[in-house]
């Protein structure tokens, strides 16, 4: 038989059905744009995660890191000996290693002396540990005591920095100790950290009076030139204690990354929203097409009289399932970008929306509509042609 | 003449154990191509019940139904699907699809059809809506139709696939006398001209006169006027 008849009879049918009822119409169009927006925000939070996660290490400037392997995720790291950072010097390819201190504490707002939550790194201003020119270039500064570099990317609630700096009103508090914000840097917030700053380790001892040089959450290691990172890697691994990992840099993120997937509930939670959006929209579409074709029982009946066979009406069925599909999609998909842009400047979280998550939201909502229609097409036995006279 | 409806000692009931309702005792009955019967009987008698086994709707198991040729009793969906292709029918109520437009519903009965062309499909069914005199009326919903339009429009969606047999249950019924005849009588004037073979299930006395045959079913029984 020609694909014509095959396909785009029963479609024509299915679509001049749809257009003629348009309050029925806005109104399935309605729920499959709700699931769609509703999947769209899920993963769109679950990947802003994702990649606010790991924003932090992304911009380290380092070959190989040190981690204790009780650490979960940098953001809360479990402690280790610098001694055994400084071990790896011992191998001839090992450039340099330098620690990287980590710690949370409330961060005063200059304007309203209202305290926040931030996460304060602390380095060795000698090293180039981080891939930001903004804080390589005030490593001078930085040795001073009692100043930091204050993230222009965190919240707005820690107040307009730029403007205060501007008007040289600089001095604030961190954990109760009185600091001197000396410049700005660009590194992005997360789910661990509203806002960021960065201070020598000797300022960090400061702010921090319980921690000491000896205990540190991460080393950076620098290769010489040339030299193989997972060959080092697998050379240090042998040497060095049992409790730490060692990983590389792409180790590193994808181990941030999986923290925030797996052992954290977050990355389940956005999964079983995502699925709940589609649950949801999968039941709006299939009461939207089961009584449409109880509608159009007498209908499909006629049609059935006139010689017309059941493949017909299931493929009239999987049609409007198909249009509604791409309906909602449409206008789902333009509202998701706007919400994505209200979510980065309200959130400041990157959101990005790349042709690869719209397909698969896409095809999410095929595979919902494809299988409300499955579900549906039970229906299709009630129109019995032998009731019509 | 052929033989185009061959029914032989048909028996048909609806249920089964003890409530079962015998509605068809051996029928017998043979309708020639070209030929006009009429069926007539009380309610209940079981008149749409032997439209519905003719036109392939309703299986029947006893006796023999043949219809174009083909063997009912006990066939396949298959063999029935392929005979209601050639059947034309008219319901009671007009069943026209009511988010197509009268060309639009015209042209469904020709979709099956996959020899013709779009414009082949439009231009017959522009043609049969033209000869029931709905010519100015092509392109209206069966909402913005009188019931006698409605009823013209299932005459002209019966006819346009130049059907072997047009079945046909109370056409008249939703409709006045005036255009209850006009009606009838365009179905017979263009099954005429086609030799088609109608089988018309009526309660309508005034509409006897367009018959070759008049059959009277009397509680499942045949009695030939
Ligand atoms: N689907 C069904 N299930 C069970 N019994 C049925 C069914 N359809 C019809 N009957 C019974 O079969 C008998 C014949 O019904 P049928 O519809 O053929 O009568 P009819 O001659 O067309 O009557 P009318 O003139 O009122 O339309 C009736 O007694 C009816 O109750
Ligand atoms: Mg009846």
């Amino acid at each position: 038989m020609k694909p014509i008849i095959w396909f785009y009879f029963p479609a024509r049918l299915a679509w001049r059905q749809l257009v003629f009822d348009r309050t029925k119409l806005v109104a399935a169009i309605c729920g499959v744009l709700f699931a769609c927006v509703l999947v769209f925000m899920q993963l769109g939070f679950r990947d802003a995660l994702y990649a606010s996660a790991a924003s932090a290490p992304v911009k380290l400037n380092g070959d190989l890191f040190l981690m204790h392997k009780q650490s979960e995720a940098l953001w809360r790291p479990v402690r280790f000996k610098r001694s055994e950072l400084m071990r790896v010097l011992g191998n001839s390819a090992v450039a340099e290693a330098y620690p990287l201190y980590l710690g949370l504490a409330p961060f005063k707002n200059i304007q309203t002396r209202t305290k926040r939550t931030l996460m304060v790194y602390g380095f060795d201003p000698d090293s180039q540990i981080f891939k930001i020119d903004a804080i390589d270039d005030k490593r001078a500064e930085l040795r001073l005591k009692d100043t930091v570099l204050f993230d222009e990317y965190s919240r707005p609630e820690f107040g307009p920095m730029r403007q205060l700096l501007a008007a040289d009103q600089n001095v604030t508090e961190i954990n109760d100790y009185k600091v001197t914000v000396v410049g700005l840097f660009r590194l992005g917030v997360s789910f661990a950290a509203d806002g960021n700053v960065v201070t020598s380790d000797l300022n960090f001892m400061r702010i921090f009076s319980r921690r000491n040089h000896e205990d540190i959450d991460l080393g950076v290691i620098k290769l010489h030139p040339g030299a193989s990172a997972t060959q080092v890697q697998a050379a240090l691994r042998s040497q060095l204690n049992e409790f730490v990992n060692i990983f590389t840099y792409e180790e590193l993120l994808s181990y941030e990354k999986d923290y925030w997937a797996n052992t954290a509930p977050i990355g389940f939670i956005f999964g079983f929203g995502t699925v709940m959006g589609w649950v949801v929209g999968l039941v709006i579409v299939y009461q939207i097409l089961f009584t449409d074709i109880a509608n159009h029982r007498n209908e499909f009946a006629t049609l059935k009289a006139m010689g017309y066979e059941q493949g017909y009406f299931v493929r009239v069925v999987f049609a409007s399932a198909f249009f509604l599909a791409v309906l909602g999609f449409i206008p789902g998909y333009l509202l998701s970008l706007g919400l994505y842009h209200m979510a980065e400047s309200k959130m400041y979280m990157p959101m990005p929306l790349p042709f690869g998550k719209v397909t698969t939201v896409f095809m999410f909502m095929l595979s919902m509509c494809f299988m409300a229609g499955l579900l549906a097409i039970r229906k299709l036995k009630d129109a019995n042609p032998a009731d019509m006279f | 003449m052929s033989t185009v409806i061959d029914v032989e000692h048909l028996n048909f009931s609806f249920g089964s154990g003890v409530l079962t309702q015998p509605v068809l005792k051996d029928v017998t009955i043979s309708i020639e191509k070209g030929e006009i019967v009429l069926i007539t009987g009380p309610s209940g008698s079981g008149k749409t019940t032997f439209l519905t086994i003719i036109g392939g709707l309703r299986q029947a198991f006893h006796g023999s139904v043949k219809v174009l040729d083909q063997q009912f009793i006990n066939s396949s969906e298959q063999i029935k699907v392929k005979a209601r292709q050639q059947i034309g029918y008219i319901f009671q109520q007009h069943n026209l699809l009511k988010s197509l437009t009268a060309l639009q519903n015209v042209s469904m009965t020709l979709e099956i059809n996959a020899a013709l062309t779009e414009r082949q499909r439009r231009e017959r069914a522009a043609e049969m809506l033209i000869a029931v005199g709905l010519g100015d009326r092509l392109d209206y919903r069966p909402d913005q139709l009188s019931g006698g339009q409605r009823q013209r429009v299932s005459i002209a969606r019966a006819l346009v696939g130049q059907p072997k047999i047009i079945l046909a249950d109370e056409p008249t019924a939703s409709l006045d006398k005036q255009s209850g005849h006009e009606a009838v009588n365009l179905l017979k004037q263009l099954a005429k001209e086609s030799q088609t073979t109608i089988l018309l299930v009526t309660h309508d006395y005034r509409i006897l006169d367009i018959a070759d045959r008049v059959v009277e079913l009397e509680d499942g029984v045949i009695k030939q006027v």
